[in-house]
């Protein structure tokens, strides 16, 4: 079972870019929009330097981090080509046209 | 041109080896051309050392490619860049080339030919290439000086000529050829006009529509375009003078040029007593009906038909070099496709639109776009297509027609290309490519299938270069570059080498290529870039953005839509990212100098959002540290409301002008520095360029603005103003170039504006002032700026156009609550647990 969060729609999320969602006492999270409209959920930090994701240009289906350009799989969360590290993802689902994202886990278990 | 400099290319007798006891079979080669030269490299292919051969050529020159004289028209390549094979490739095949020496004579009995220079050669094996001659139109005036044809190297050369000295030039025939001769002329500056004896231009490839489409396109580039007009003569006293039509009408030129269509060149076939048609008669494997003497090429007529273009030939000499080297493949003759030959013009056109009995016509118009397109289908399969504005799909509707696919299934979406017609959204152009059959043609120029290619690639040829090295695909006009690059990722995946300048992974081409094709093709989104020039990721990457989205910025000022999701997070914030996620804020601070009412708000806003730090800068202006993405429109907002503006710290753009005091209080001062810096400042500020840019003024050579490290400095003197350009004070410093002296103030800032517009327009992303400047000689720089005035006036104004365009300040907006999206949290909504 999963706890399910509306953050809006799709129309909310800029093509190629990313907004945040703020969870009281967790770890901020970019959920992104893709060129060809798929959206997925990341926390809003890069493995190498803890960058905001959410601010990097989306390509494809990456995005390159603002502060040193790695470039990280939206889907898996991982580094990509020679860099190594990885950022948690969240799942996403689309309901009547509302995006969800699962509830961290972390944020459960403190409830 | 640097075509003079490869002339006569005769190889003497002393630089081929060639044994005198040779006793191989000797192949004599009748014409140096596409058709020769390529069947001579298939025998080569098949059986390096079974034949001896030679070639004789009637122009003086290496073999080139023919059909790529119309970029060389157009100024898009040199000679050198056409040239098919090298003197070292004959050398090295032990060919001998006798260049500029045309044969005239063949003795059948005695198995001999005879050249105009009388050299007499003998043959086991004879093979005639002519080609084909222009059609001359017998009307008055034919023969007079200036009137040519589009033919060869020495026609092209002619035109050149003529185009130098300016005027007007008339072309008689809208086909193919004459259009490229047209836009090549039009291009070089002198005013066309293209007579057209039928109502339709290209009448054979394209129907009324598409004509009607070609012919406004044609007319909205400067040309004249007169259709169902009828050449009555040519006239003039010793050299043309114009072109008069049965109509009465008389149109001045000073050139005339002739591309009404081609016919074969049989002559010499004809004197040598061999069949001859309307081309030289041959059979499946090209053999005369002599079995000694073979033809290849335009000069042929093979089951009745001739044909003028270039990939039945590149069948022809498979068939010819199978045949002999005793195998038995034989040509079934050629269906053929055309594409038009002028930048930003996508015509193509293949097999048979005329309709008839059971022909169907499945037409797309979309008029905001100026895409025609119209495929003819009939039993199921295609037919015939002709596609205007889009010939994205071009080689897919040919392959289908070549293989007679059934098209049953897809007709429905046939129209919408292979993207939709293979059921997908986007196209994936890997899964494209790779769908191809084997035999389907990725290089149209060299006549490579996709087949060679990944033969090629399989062999090792790891890279663009190397396969445009072993196989020729994509060497020649190189439109079909992306499809190559596909290739190499398909077969190898990541083991592709990737070439030495490309602009990033995404494309093969360099960032000059990409930004003179934005502009010779007047594109004007990043998508179309993308599209027309073969992008290999369907959006790009963060390194090939940024730089197109400048590119189309720089190009089409006031007209471009900026593309913010293709900015760097600074210059989408309008603010500077530091390691924690906060932003960094920089008020401009015009010359360095501020005032009480800035100073105070720039402390309130310290203490109103908790700033930890504020630094002043190297630019002589205060930044403020630790801003909140969220509290930027408000910092913004209070800073607008002292009159400052973005200072743009945070852009590829002029960042600030460093000046000293100057002449007002310096007791070492020559002139104004510091009120010369404001001036510049106000006249720069807010325009994007490839790269950050940094000004100085300094009042006397003490120099204390420190203007000899930037990237334009002003040093005052006594007796006027020293301008410098390509300092840096960065990583590898760098002393500025003197550019000259002037003596005023209004000179210093109208060279400034100026110098600002060449780099912006001529130096790629990311490229900085000094490394940029070292690139390309300040020598360079000067003749720009300094010695050729109207130049530098050109470059001025349409640097201050552009700028009536970009001295918006970003901030205001922002704070008037535009793209709240960028700094504001999504707002969620827990719903319950499912």
């Amino acid at each position: 079972m999963t706890d399910w969060i509306d953050i809006g729609t799709l129309a909310d999320i800029p093509q190629r870019g990313a907004r945040t969602v703020q969870i009281a006492g967790e770890k901020e999270i970019a959920v992104f929009r893709t060129g060809d409209d798929k959206v997925f959920a990341l926390v809003n930090e890069c493995p190498h330097k803890k960058g905001p994701l959410s601010q990097g240009i989306v390509h494809g289906h990456s995005v390159a981090c603002p502060l040193h350009n790695w470039n990280i799989a939206l889907k898996t969360g991982e580094a990509q080509g020679n860099d190594e590290g990885c950022t948690p993802t969240i799942a996403v689902k689309e309901e009547g046209g509302r995006i969800l994202i699962a509830r961290p886990v972390a944020l459960k278990a403190a409830a | 041109m640097d075509f003079q400099n490869n002339g006569p290319a005769t190889a003497s007798e002393e630089e081929i080896f060639v044994p005198c006891e040779d006793v191989r079979e000797h192949l004599v080669v009748v014409g140096n051309g596409m058709a020769g030269c390529r069947a001579v490299e298939e025998l080569l292919a098949r059986d390096k050392d079974r034949y001896r051969v030679t070639i004789f050529g009637a122009e003086p020159y290496v073999n080139y490619n023919r059909i790529m004289l119309s970029p060389v028209l157009a100024g898009e390549k040199s000679f050198d860049d056409i040239i098919i094979n090298s003197r070292e490739w004959y050398s090295e095949n032990n060919i001998e080339l006798i260049a500029g020496d045309p044969v005239t004579g063949i003795d059948r009995t005695a198995k001999t030919v005879t050249s105009q220079s009388g050299r007499t050669v003998g043959y086991d094996k004879l093979l005639i290439a002519t080609g084909s001659d222009p059609f001359i139109i017998p009307v008055p005036g034919k023969d007079l000086p200036g009137v040519i044809s589009f033919r060869d190297m020495k026609d092209v050369d002619t035109m050149l000529e003529a185009a130098g000295k300016g005027g007007s030039a008339v072309v008689i025939g809208g086909g193919l050829l004459g259009l490229e001769a047209a836009h090549g002329l039009t291009l070089r500056g002198m005013k066309v006009t293209v007579i057209h004896l039928m109502d339709t231009l290209m009448e054979r490839q394209l129907d009324e529509a598409a004509g009607w489409l070609l012919k406004t396109a044609l007319e909205g580039r400067g040309q004249t375009i007169l259709t169902g007009a009828n050449t009555e003569a040519i006239y003039g006293h010793g050299k043309v003078e114009g072109v008069r039509l049965k109509d009465g009408t008389e149109i001045p030129a000073s050139l005339v040029v002739m591309a009404v269509g081609i016919r074969p060149s049989t002559a010499l076939a004809r004197e040598a007593g061999l069949d001859v048609n309307r081309g030289i008669k041959v059979d499946d494997h090209m053999v005369t009906s002599d079995p000694d003497v073979l033809a290849v090429g335009e000069c042929v007529e093979h089951d009745g038909n001739v044909y003028g273009l270039v990939a039945p030939l590149w069948d022809m000499c498979r068939s010819l070099a199978d045949g002999l080297t005793d195998q038995h493949t034989g040509y079934k003759g050629s269906v053929t496709s055309t594409k038009l030959k002028v930048a930003g013009l996508d015509v193509f056109s293949a097999g048979d639109f005329s309709g008839g009995e059971g022909c169907e016509d499945i037409v797309l118009r979309d008029a905001s776009r100026g895409v025609y397109k119209r495929v003819v289908v009939k039993d199921d399969k295609i037919v015939g297509a002709v596609l205007y504005g889009d010939t994205v799909d071009g080689g897919w509707y040919f392959d289908l027609l070549k293989r007679e696919e059934d098209v049953a299934e897809i007709r429905d979406l046939l129209i919408f290309g292979q993207a939709f017609a293979s059921g997908g959204g986007a196209l994936d152009p890997k899964a494209a490519v790779a769908a191809l059959s084997d035999d389907a043609e990725i290089c149209g120029c060299n006549g490579v299938s996709k087949g060679q290619v990944v033969a090629c690639i399989e062999k090792g040829a790891c890279s663009l270069d190397a396969v445009r090295g072993s196989c020729k695909a994509s060497a020649s006009c190189g439109s079909c570059t992306g499809l190559v690059e596909n290739l190499l990722a398909v077969v190898l995946g990541d083991d592709v080498q990737s070439g030495p300048r490309t602009m990033c992974k995404c494309t093969s081409f360099g960032h000059d290529d990409v930004r003179r094709e934005i502009v010779a093709q007047n594109m004007r989104s990043i998508p179309e870039v993308m599209q027309r020039l073969h992008w290999s990721t369907p959006d790009g990457c963060s390194s090939c953005r940024p730089a197109l989205n400048y590119y189309l910025l720089c190009a089409l000022p006031g007209e471009y839509q900026d593309d913010q999701q293709s900015r760097f997070v600074n210059e989408r914030m309008h603010a500077n990212i530091q390691k924690d996620g906060t932003y960094s804020v920089v008020p401009r601070m015009w010359g360095g100098l501020t005032n009480p009412t800035e100073l105070r708000a720039i402390a309130d806003v310290v203490e109103k959002y908790n700033a930890p730090m504020v630094k002043v800068t190297g630019g002589q202006r205060l930044d403020i540290f630790g801003i909140r993405k969220e509290d930027l429109p408000a910092v913004w907002a209070d800073l607008n409301a002292a009159g400052m503006v973005s200072g743009h710290a945070y852009g590829k753009s002029l960042r600030t002008v460093k000046t000293c005091v100057g002449s007002e209080w310096c007791r070492f001062g020559t002139q104004d520095s510091t009120g010369l810096g404001v001036k510049i400042e106000r006249m720069t500020w807010g325009s994007w360029m490839p790269h950050k840019f940094k000004i100085a003024a300094s009042g006397c050579p003490r120099n204390c603005a420190e203007a000899t490290i930037k990237d334009f400095g002003v040093v005052c003197v006594d007796s006027g103003y020293e301008l410098h350009v390509g300092g840096n004070g960065g990583i590898h410093v760098r002393a500025t170039d003197l550019l000259c002296k002037v003596s005023t103030e209004q000179e210093a800032l109208d060279y400034c504006a100026a110098f600002i517009q060449l780099y912006r327009e001529e130096a790629r992303y990311l490229e900085r002032t000094a490394p940029w400047i070292e690139r390309v000689g300040v020598d360079y720089i000067k003749s720009r700026i300094v010695e050729d005035e109207a130049g530098r006036e050109h470059l001025r104004s349409r640097f201050l156009y552009s700028q009536s365009f970009s001295q918006d300040d970003p901030w205001a907006e922002r704070a008037a609550g535009q793209h709240a999206e960028l700094h504001q949290h999504l707002d969620p909504i827990a719903i319950a647990a499912e």
